[in-house]
């Protein structure tokens, strides 16, 4: 017996979830199965629409106005300009107040761990007080037993791309943390329950140690560690504490803003009544013939590993947004790349040794690596003929962008699980 | 005579420092110079294995002789790098007769053996092909050619050697028919590396030079216009993410390219392949070579079929026969070493090559070249290199009980001791925090600093001494971590040049073996440095300035507060 829906997302990241929200605008229903934990929690959490041209001009101030000039194929030129900002304006919808950055269509540039800035269009409201256009002299805050974000280093390096404003930075100890190897999580539960250390709670005890550093600063920025659940809270207890704003520094996994987006995205879709699976894998799936140019060729169903079993789930329209190498979306081995769960047709060089450039961060044809799609985001086969005719897909699936470089990540999640969520739920619904 | 030194060293691979340790121990006043870092030629590019002997002991007895007898003592006096895994030579069933001729040679050549049934020897090794027939067990182990050589280099400097690494000699002086020294370039000025400070020459003047290039022996005979026929052969190696087996693997048959397999730490390494190159700083680095080691030694351990490669990389072998010889095939050329001493051979006093030869020997070839030295320059004494112990390899049993002091919990205690030996003490014991830099080595930030104590700011430097970043991300998320602890000690810009560096040799390692887990582990490192820490586009290392006012720079709150 099939689980049944009108519309099956396969992959519960930022494009995957995007896509079932937009079908689920209708009344249909929408189910969305993945793995264990999204990508997003190796995401920093920015919303980051084109930072550079695909020649590497930039870092670009509007965003939207490149939006036309994108070589064919890339994933925005696929969906046009419009649904690019109306998939954004739904994205404002679902976070609200949670995220900043909808007030202007230029990029905002946003200090990194590494102590580089990087052009986005959107950032939590964590981030907000810490950009690097706003001209407060800032102190960065980092941790002795975090060797992921080094304070005075990130400080220099900032100092380096010119920002302006003074910035410095301190290493502190942690208050309620004794081990040397706890994870950034540990840190920012700590923060969440205020442990206390000694009868101090840990935030005035935090305060306490940053306070004596200000030194005139306006402003202090942290390793994105200030709370998982309840980040609100301390970030308004710390800067009532230090009597300056707080803000903090997105960075390597895992990334807090990324799980406290994965969850937000998880409530909105509870929210708007989509089954939400986890735990599980796709591993296959079954489909009728179509002609000989795959028209009509349709999947019937896809087959769900859950407990050693096989379950069939049946839809009328899929969406695939299982991310792309790094996520598992696309699959390589010696003998080439391919799309591992509908074997869809993935472009790629025959000789391995074209996948990369000599430069770690070349122009990389492996970061291009995914599928091609139509206008309405159907897979096509080498002919260039759609691979199944209810398939679309989404986010980091796709190729024909390196969104690292571009730093178009989530805007293309967004926009094209926006554009083909919309699709499957007119079609589902026809 | 006034010169500078009386000995000056050339090469920081295993013989060059093997020999600067031998004469420093017998108190000559030693000066070595090495173009990169400690072990950037053949060293710190081979499989990290401590020949038995078996290898050589059909076609080569003398090699293989020189071997065992190196072997034992290398388990005595550098423990803290040698790995006891003993080795099988395997056979499918396609071995035949050269089964009993490796047997047989083994024995003359003093090299214990026991020969086990397939089914025995998939009891020591479970991961060995159900068709393996039989196979003969040797004393092959694992050595880690990196400490080995630091800590002979360690041991030098000890005893009052100078050296210079990221020092390329540009010339060899010569007075008539006498080599008097070298002029080298500093590439940051003498003493540790440091990235960014200008770079300088210095003339060096010694009594007796010797050239321990390797591969380059014949370019750096060429400046003292002599000639040496070494002949450079390539390598292809491979390393898995996981110790696929904890027993060296060779395939039993006379030769041949990807017939061993040596677990190397938490890693193993697949070699390997043999093609003359004429230039060994300049060659093809192919993947049929990669595919062929996996092909063909899966064959042996069918798990390596599926396995996750996470570097490949090559090594060239300074290959050398005396004039006369004609071998073709370089598989051919015999593996022993051979000093030419340029007096004799080209009446040019001062001079020696050493050329030939390999890791596991290398601590004989340098008491031959010690010896030479000393015949040379009048000197009477001795070596003492074959009895006393390389620092790290002092004292190994009072370790364990040491190693709860120090905090750190068990997996990386484990490891740290293993790179450490006698040295985790003095390492490790420090007051500060001290916690895990890279995680897939377990490397802390207490054997990061002591690193950069001898390496400056050369992150490769520190990287061969520690480990980090050697394991599955390569560097992805650790290469920071390391960065960050060069600072403040040196400035943003040389912090920045050293992680660029860190990142381009991490990268020249992975790139040919770009399927599968590794890739999709490169597509993360990529994903991390370009989209979440924009290091491709950091305006720092870029032209121009950035017009930050047109940027959006937030927003004021609705209750009139200020910006958030």
């Amino acid at each position: 017996m099939a689980i049944e829906d009108d519309v099956l997302v396969v992959g519960g990241g930022l494009a995957g979830s995007i896509a079932a929200l937009s079908a689920a605008e209708r009344d249909l229903r929408v189910r969305l199965v993945s793995n264990e934990g999204s990508t997003l929690r190796s995401a920093s959490g920015l919303i980051d629409l084109l930072g550079y041209t695909p020649d590497g001009e930039g870092p670009i101030v509007e965003p939207f106005e490149h939006l036309t000039d994108l070589p064919a194929g890339h994933p925005y030129e696929r969906v046009g300009r419009r649904a690019v900002r109306e998939a954004l304006s739904v994205f404002d919808a679902v976070v609200g107040d949670a995220y900043a950055g909808a007030h202007t269509d230029a990029n905002a540039l946003v200090p990194t761990a590494g102590g580089s800035i990087k052009p986005t269009a959107r950032y939590p409201a964590s981030v907000a007080p810490g950009l690097a256009s706003d001209p407060r002299d800032t102190l960065l805050v980092g941790f002795e037993r975090l060797p992921g974000f080094d304070a005075p280093l990130a400080a220099a390096s900032l100092e380096a791309t010119g920002v302006p404003f003074r910035v410095r930075g301190v290493t502190v100890q942690f208050p309620s943390i004794e081990c040397d190897d706890a994870a950034i999580t540990r840190h920012a539960r700590a923060l969440d329950l205020d442990e206390r250390v000694e009868g101090v709670p840990s935030r005035a005890a935090l305060a306490e140690r940053v306070r004596v550093e200000l030194d005139g600063a306006a402003r202090v920025g942290f390793p994105a560690l200030l709370g998982v659940d309840h980040d609100e809270v301390v970030r308004r207890d710390l800067a009532e504490r230090l009597g300056v704003a707080v803000f903090e520094i997105p960075g390597s996994p895992p990334s807090v803003p990324g799980i406290r987006l994965e969850e937000r995205l998880r409530s909105a879709l509870a929210h708007a009544g989509v089954r939400v699976t986890t735990g599980v894998r796709v591993v296959d799936y079954e489909g009728g013939r179509g002609d000989s140019r795959n028209a009509g060729r349709r999947i019937e169903r896809v087959l769900v590993e859950r407990s050693g079993r096989r379950v069939p789930y049946r839809a009328d329209e899929y969406v695939l947004a299982t991310g792309g190498l790094v996520g598992g979306g696309i699959d390589s081995s010696r003998a080439g790349v391919r799309e591992p769960i509908f074997g869809c047709h993935v472009p790629h060089p025959e000789d391995r040794s074209e996948w990369f450039a000599d430069d770690p961060f070349g122009d990389h044809p492996f970061a291009r690596f995914g599928l091609a799609v139509d206008r309405s985001l159907r897979p096509l086969t080498a002919d260039g003929d759609p691979e199944f005719a209810n398939l679309r897909a989404v986010g980091a699936v796709l190729g024909g962008a390196d969104f690292a470089a571009e730093k178009s990540g989530s805007g293309i999640s967004i926009a094209t699980g926006y554009v083909a969520g919309s699709h499957a739920g007119r079609e589902a619904a026809a | 005579m006034g010169r500078d030194t009386e000995v000056l060293v050339i090469g920081g691979g295993s013989t060059g420092c093997g020999v600067a340790r031998d004469l420093a121990r017998r108190g000559l006043a030693v000066t070595l110079v090495e173009r990169g870092n400690l072990t950037h030629g053949t060293t710190g590019r081979m499989h990290g294995l401590l020949h038995s002997g078996g290898r050589y002991a059909v076609a080569d007895r003398t090699s293989a002789r020189e071997c065992i007898a190196e072997n034992r003592i290398l388990r005595e006096i550098a423990g803290h790098c040698v790995e006891e895994t003993g080795g099988l030579f395997v056979d499918r069933g396609d071995a035949g007769g050269y089964f009993e001729e490796k047997l047989a040679g083994c024995r003359d050549a003093g090299i214990p053996t026991t020969v086990l049934s397939g089914r025995e020897a998939r009891e020591r090794e479970p991961a060995l092909a159900a068709d393996v027939e039989r196979a003969i067990a040797v004393p092959d182990a694992a050595i880690d050619p990196f400490r080995l050589c630091v800590a002979n280099a360690r041991d030098a400097t000890a005893h009052g050697a100078r050296i210079e690494t990221w020092t390329e000699v540009v010339d060899v002086l010569r007075e008539g028919e006498e080599v008097i020294g070298v002029e080298v370039r500093h590439e940051s000025g003498p003493g540790s590396r440091v990235h960014g400070r200008s770079g300088s020459l210095e003339r060096i003047t010694a009594e007796y030079v010797v050239n321990a290039t390797g591969p380059w022996a014949g370019q750096l005979a060429a400046m003292a216009d002599l000639e040496v026929g070494v002949r450079p052969s390539k390598g292809a190696m491979a390393i898995t993410n996981v110790r696929e087996v904890d027993t060296v693997v060779n395939a039993c048959r006379p030769k041949g390219d990807a017939d061993i397999l040596v677990p190397h730490e938490t890693t193993a390494i697949l070699g390997t392949t043999d093609v003359e190159v004429d230039d060994p700083d300049d060659y093809p680095e192919e993947g049929w070579e990669i595919d062929l080691l996996i092909e063909e030694l899966s064959k042996l351990v069918p798990a390596l079929a599926d396995a996750r490669i996470i570097r490949s990389f090559w090594g060239v072998r300074p290959l050398y026969e005396p004039p006369g010889r004609g071998t073709e095939d370089p598989t051919d050329v015999t593996r022993q070493f051979f000093l030419l001493d340029h007096a004799d051979r080209d009446g040019v006093d001062g001079m020696a090559t050493i050329v030939g030869g390999k890791l596991t020997t290398y601590r004989l070839m340098a008491e031959r070249i010690a010896d030479h030295v000393c015949a040379e320059l009048g000197v009477d004494t001795s070596a003492s290199t074959a009895e006393e112990p390389l620092p790290g390899s002092e004292e190994p049993a009072a370790l364990e009980a040491e190693m709860d002091r120090f905090g750190l919990r068990s997996p990386v205690a484990r490891r740290s001791r293993q790179r450490l030996g006698s040295r985790s003490r003095e390492v490790l014991d420090v007051d500060d925090p001290n916690p895990v830099v890279c995680e897939c080595e377990a490397v802390t930030r207490a054997e990061l600093r002591d690193a950069i104590e001898d390496a400056g700011s050369d992150l490769n430097a520190v990287r061969i001494r520690t480990r980090a970043s050697m394991g599955n991300c390569q560097g992805g998320f650790c290469a920071r971590g390391m960065a960050a602890e060069l600072h403040p000690r040196y400035d943003e810009p040389t912090v920045r040049a050293a992680l660029d560096e860190l990142l381009e040799e991490r990268w020249r390692g992975q790139r040919h073996a770009l399927w599968g887990m590794g890739l999709s582990q490169a597509a993360l490192n990529y994903a991390l440095g370009a989209a979440t820490m924009n290091r491709d586009g950091d305006p720092a290392a870029a032209d121009g300035s950035i017009e930050f006012d047109d940027f959006d720079a937030g927003q004021r709150r609705p209750d009139g507060g200020g910006r958030q």
